[in-house]
């Protein structure tokens, strides 16, 4: 599968995204990051009603050779976990952007969307960090 | 989750454009670039323990003994007993400094002799060639009547492994397969080979020592016949599955052979650098022992992470990982000795989650043959 980031989704430079509707966000991990991280093994969701802050990790998704913390693009309160990662954790890798989204998020701050990237600014940072 | 590094001054094996076009991913690994996984740990993983796997171990090094008084020195250097071995024979030893402490563990393998002299062949980690080959030669020189010479840049070395590793090897090579723990000279894929009946996976297998220009023919043929090729990433898993210590991890110049549960390749009764010792760790028992122990929830051990029975901290994780085969965290941890039996319950804080884990025996996979 070939790398490729959606134009509805918005990024966060630590290599995830957001899809935002009605005022809640849909968070995952970008292609890049799973395709850095390799094979996904194990995700341990946080628990529904916790709460997140941009830019700071809220879960961790490991491979077999290392573990990576998941930032968060925005800040809420988290209002479902995807289980179906849990129990096969390769859908982060097969399919990033649907079936492998990680948790939902009732945002506290919609604002702060404006600071993200848009598909295209993520992939010029991914250019200018090769 | 920058896994990107400079790769100057790395060193390449002479399989490394083979591995990128098999679309490895390259990393470094003690002072080599070297290939972490082609299409996935889990897959190369599978390969090796079903069918049969290729790792290219050529960033290994290789020290070459030979002299009347050869047989003698490595008896002094090494713990195992090398009487034991004829020539064709291979053996498993640690190398100690004086206070038992592990400086490496290696294979030897005793040639045939030479115009009547004794030659032998000793296979140590990459990340310990240089130290482990002046520990030699600085021991050579007060022994004498032994010539020691680092002869890595005269082999490639490559790692067959799996339970049709024999077969496939069979239909390349011109000459016998060695029988296990041994070696034989052949010839595979037209390449001269010391063929070594040898592995780190738990699996049946050959590791063969071939001429570094002769090693890409090695490999093509190997992946034309069927071979899956598999990198470091496998490489630990399959080791971790079935308990081999790793140098670095779980070995080290702080523990001794006793502790990391090596004993039987160390005779005590014969008289080798830190002999002293480990006889006194073997009748007192050691403080700490190396425990290999299953997760009995969800969860995945990792280096570093502490052990806890009872709310004490009584250890330290060495080795972690999923298994692939038994699809659970799996590790190794040095452990306070009282606690190091099958079956004891311990706690392993995971980033701060405490997880419950269940010291097992020696291999914690075991296909059952």
């Amino acid at each position: 599968m070939a790398d490729n980031y959606p134009d509805d989704l918005l990024y966060h430079p630590e290599h995830d995204w957001v899809r935002i509707e009605d005022g809640e966000g849909t968070f995952g991990i970008t292609w890049y990051a799973q395709d850095a991280l390799g094979e996904v093994v194990f995700y341990d969701p946080p628990e529904v009603g916790a709460g997140v802050t941009k830019d700071q990790s809220y879960a961790e998704v490991e491979s077999v050779k290392a573990v990576s913390d998941v930032i968060a693009p925005l800040s809420g309160e988290v209002t479902a976990v995807n289980e179906a990662v849990s129990e096969t954790p390769e859908l982060v890798n097969e399919d990033p952007y649907t079936a492998g989204w990680l948790v939902k998020v009732k945002l506290s701050d919609p604002g702060e969307a404006e600071q993200l990237l848009s598909a295209q600014a993520y992939e010029d940072l991914l250019s200018a960090e090769d | 989750m920058a896994l990107s590094a400079t790769a100057a001054a790395l060193k390449h094996t002479p399989l490394h454009n083979a591995h990128v076009r098999a679309g490895a991913r390259m990393v470094p690994f003690a002072g080599w670039e070297m290939p972490v996984q082609y299409e996935g740990v889990r897959q190369e993983h599978v390969a090796v323990r079903t069918a049969a796997g290729v790792f290219d171990v050529s960033h290994m090094g290789e020290i070459a003994t030979r002299g009347p008084r050869a047989a003698e020195f490595l008896q002094h250097l090494l713990s195992n007993d090398i009487r034991k071995i004829e020539p064709g024979g291979a053996q498993y030893a640690l190398l100690c400094r004086d206070d038992g402490g592990v400086l490496d563990d290696l294979f030897t393998y005793r040639l045939s002799p030479a115009n009547g002299e004794e030659r032998f062949l000793t296979v140590v980690n990459a990340s310990n060639s240089d130290s482990d080959f002046d520990w030699f030669r600085r021991q050579a020189e007060s022994f004498g009547g032994v010539e020691v010479s680092d002869v890595s840049a005269e082999y490639a070395m490559l790692a067959v492994q799996g339970p049709r590793a024999v077969e496939i090897i069979r239909g390349l090579l011109e000459g016998e397969v060695p029988g296990r723990f041994h070696h034989a000279e052949g010839t595979v894929a037209g390449v001269p080979a010391l063929v070594c009946r040898t592995g780190y996976t738990g699996e049946d297998g050959v590791e063969l020592l071939v001429e570094p220009g002769g090693a890409v023919a090695v490999w093509d043929a190997l992946l034309a016949a069927g071979v899956v090729p598999a990198g470091l990433g496998a490489r630990d898993t399959l080791r971790l599955e079935v308990c081999y210590p790793l140098y670095g991890n779980d070995l080290s110049a702080d523990r001794t052979p006793v502790e990391a549960g090596l004993g039987w390749a160390c005779a005590l009764d014969t008289d080798f650098v830190g002999v002293e010792r480990l006889r006194e760790q073997a009748e007192q028992g050691p403080a700490e022992k190396l425990a290999p122990f299953v997760f009995t929830e969800q969860g995945i051990p990792r280096p570093e992470c502490a052990v806890l029975h009872e709310g004490e901290t009584v250890g330290t994780v060495t080795s972690g990982t999923l298994s692939p085969c038994m699809d659970v965290g799996i590790g190794m941890a040095y452990v306070r000795a009282d606690l190091a039996q099958p079956g004891t319950d311990l706690t392993i804080d995971v980033r701060g989650k405490q997880r419950p884990a269940r010291v097992s025996k020696k291999p914690l996979y075991d296909k059952g043959d």
